[in-house]
């Protein structure tokens, strides 16, 4: 709980401070369909990321003069719990979740074929309960998942992680005090099959040959993320066709 | 217009990589420390500079502060509307802010006046008073002209009280970072989009670098996509044409 002193973050074996190598992700592990009232929802947990992505939607727009005639209305909302950092967060939207709110929805945008429902909204709620940098990424990920939840058509999921630069090494997937710590940090979404970015940021200071490299990590790393979200979704299935199984024996044991 | 843009030509005869017609006037709000009006075609924004003294952040007690905020203001467009500020004008002021702040443009160590206790202040508000098209670049060129023409009265620390002297001095500048935004439409990249070019786009990249051609600040905005080639090349000219514009930057503020 104390305030973090400035460490090495990476020792003479090459290894970083949580015993990674420098392309080498943070466990994740995703669960779909968990909450009751959304139309869909997944869970994320990535390094010691917690977050909880819902979908609401296709449903009415309200105010109606938000609708479009020619397709859904996707509106995206990120916000961090006040106990999900370091220092406690003000509950009130600060500038930066304003940001990230309009990036993810633009990094998710492009995936949903939101033409099958006009004048409707799709709404996305992101909720950050425990923060450790890459939140937007995982955000995203989670986020697919839950659309996918909602049965909402897409083109193709949309993957996320962040690269970055951490004592002069390009690095994948940066902890908190890497973040902090480092010298660049580049979040990236994917859609891994078509092999399009849908978010790019960057803050820090990277040549133009350090740039290249933590984009093709990243997006390698996508690549490996859209594998894990594809299993959840598959065992989400499979978790579905149990329960069928389970309750057509009984009424069978019934009849 | 469309149809123009896949031969390689623009609405206003620009090839894909040209800037509209640039000019900077420093120094136009004297109230002000620093103060700039950009002209990018006929996209105008102002910037004014304002030092104060503050409490440093905690976890940086030897740094002043920089503080960037834009306002979209109703006179500039039929689309923006008074209130507070909205999901772009937040977007406008942070991508401004972190290309300057990661450049480390201002070297906010030497605006320190009591370690802990009193910093300088730099308030950067971006005033857009026309739109049309390409915010980003033309306000961050406002910010910049302005921090270049800033001045500050030189002071001194007794007994814990700041004393302001006549004598003037600039702010103290390491870098001048300069963001380049291209715009996709229809699979080709255009330089500085107006506004009827941004209707249209699919999506934008912004890339802001710094004099020794390092990245410090990138923004993709807007609901299309790009091939990773499309971005490394996008990168790769957006450093050069910041080279250009950051000497014809400097050269038009002095």
């Amino acid at each position: 709980m104390a305030s973090q002193k400035l460490v090495r973050l990476i020792n003479q074996s090459g290894l970083r401070v949580d015993g990674r190598r420098l392309d080498e992700l943070r466990p994740i592990k995703l669960e779909v369909g968990i909450l009751d009232k959304a139309d869909g929802s997944a869970y994320i947990e990535h390094g010691k990321n917690k977050i909880l992505a819902a979908v609401y939607g296709p449903r009415e727009a309200h105010p109606k003069h938000i609708a479009l005639a020619d397709r859904a209305v996707v509106r995206c909302r990120y916000h961090m719990a006040p106990f999900s950092t370091e220092e406690r967060k003000s509950p009130a939207p600060s500038r930066r979740e304003l940001e990230l709110s309009k990036v993810i929805r633009e990094a998710l945008e492009p995936s949903i074929m939101s033409e099958y429902y006009p004048r409707t909204t799709i709404d996305i709620f992101i909720e950050v309960l425990q923060a450790d940098a890459g939140t937007r990424c995982a955000g995203i990920t989670a986020t697919s998942l839950a659309l996918a939840d909602a049965g909402i058509p897409m083109r193709e999921l949309v993957a996320a992680c962040a690269a970055g630069k951490v004592e002069g090494q390009v690095v994948l997937d940066l902890s908190d005090i890497e973040d902090k710590q480092g010298e660049a940090d580049l979040p990236v979404a994917l859609m891994p099959k078509s092999n399009m970015v849908s978010l790019l940021q960057m803050d820090g200071s990277l040549t133009e040959n350090e740039f290249k490299q933590a984009l093709e990590m990243s997006t390698e790393a996508c690549r490996r993320i859209y594998e894990m979200q594809r299993d959840a979704l598959r065992s989400k299935f499979l978790v579905a066709r149990e329960e069928i199984a389970e309750k057509e024996e009984v009424a069978e044991v019934k009849a | 217009m469309l149809d123009l843009i896949l031969k390689g030509k623009r609405m206003d005869n620009r090839g894909p990589l040209d800037y509209r017609h640039l000019t900077i006037v420093p120094g136009v709000i004297e109230k002000a420390n620093g103060s700039a009006q950009v002209y990018l075609g006929k996209t105008k924004v102002l910037a004014g500079i304002k030092v104060q003294t503050g409490d440093p952040f905690p976890d940086t007690p030897d740094d002043g502060i920089l503080t960037v905020n834009a306002e979209l203001v109703p006179l500039a467009s039929p689309s923006f509307e008074a209130g507070p500020p909205d999901e772009n004008s937040i977007e406008l002021a942070r991508v401004v802010d972190r290309g300057i702040r990661e450049s480390k443009a201002i070297d906010l160590r030497k605006l320190c006046i009591q370690p802990g206790k009193k910093v300088f202040v730099v308030f950067v508000d971006i005033y857009v008073l026309d739109y049309d098209g390409n915010l980003i670049d033309a306000s961050a060129m406002a910010a910049l002209g302005a921090l270049i023409n800033a001045k500050m009265n030189a002071y001194e620390v007794k007994e814990g009280e700041v004393s302001y002297k006549d004598e003037l001095m600039p702010l103290p500048m390491k870098d001048y970072p300069v963001p380049i935004s291209s715009a996709k439409i229809e699979g080709s990249v255009v330089l500085d989009p107006c506004l009827e070019e941004e209707q249209v786009m699919s999506c934008r990249l912004t890339v802001t670098t710094g004099k020794d051609d390092r990245i410090c600040a990138m923004q993709k905005g807007g609901l299309g996509v790009f091939t990773v080639d499309e971005i490394k090349q996008v990168v790769s000219t957006s450093i050069a044409k910041s080279r250009e514009l950051r000497a014809a930057i400097i050269e038009k503020v002095r």
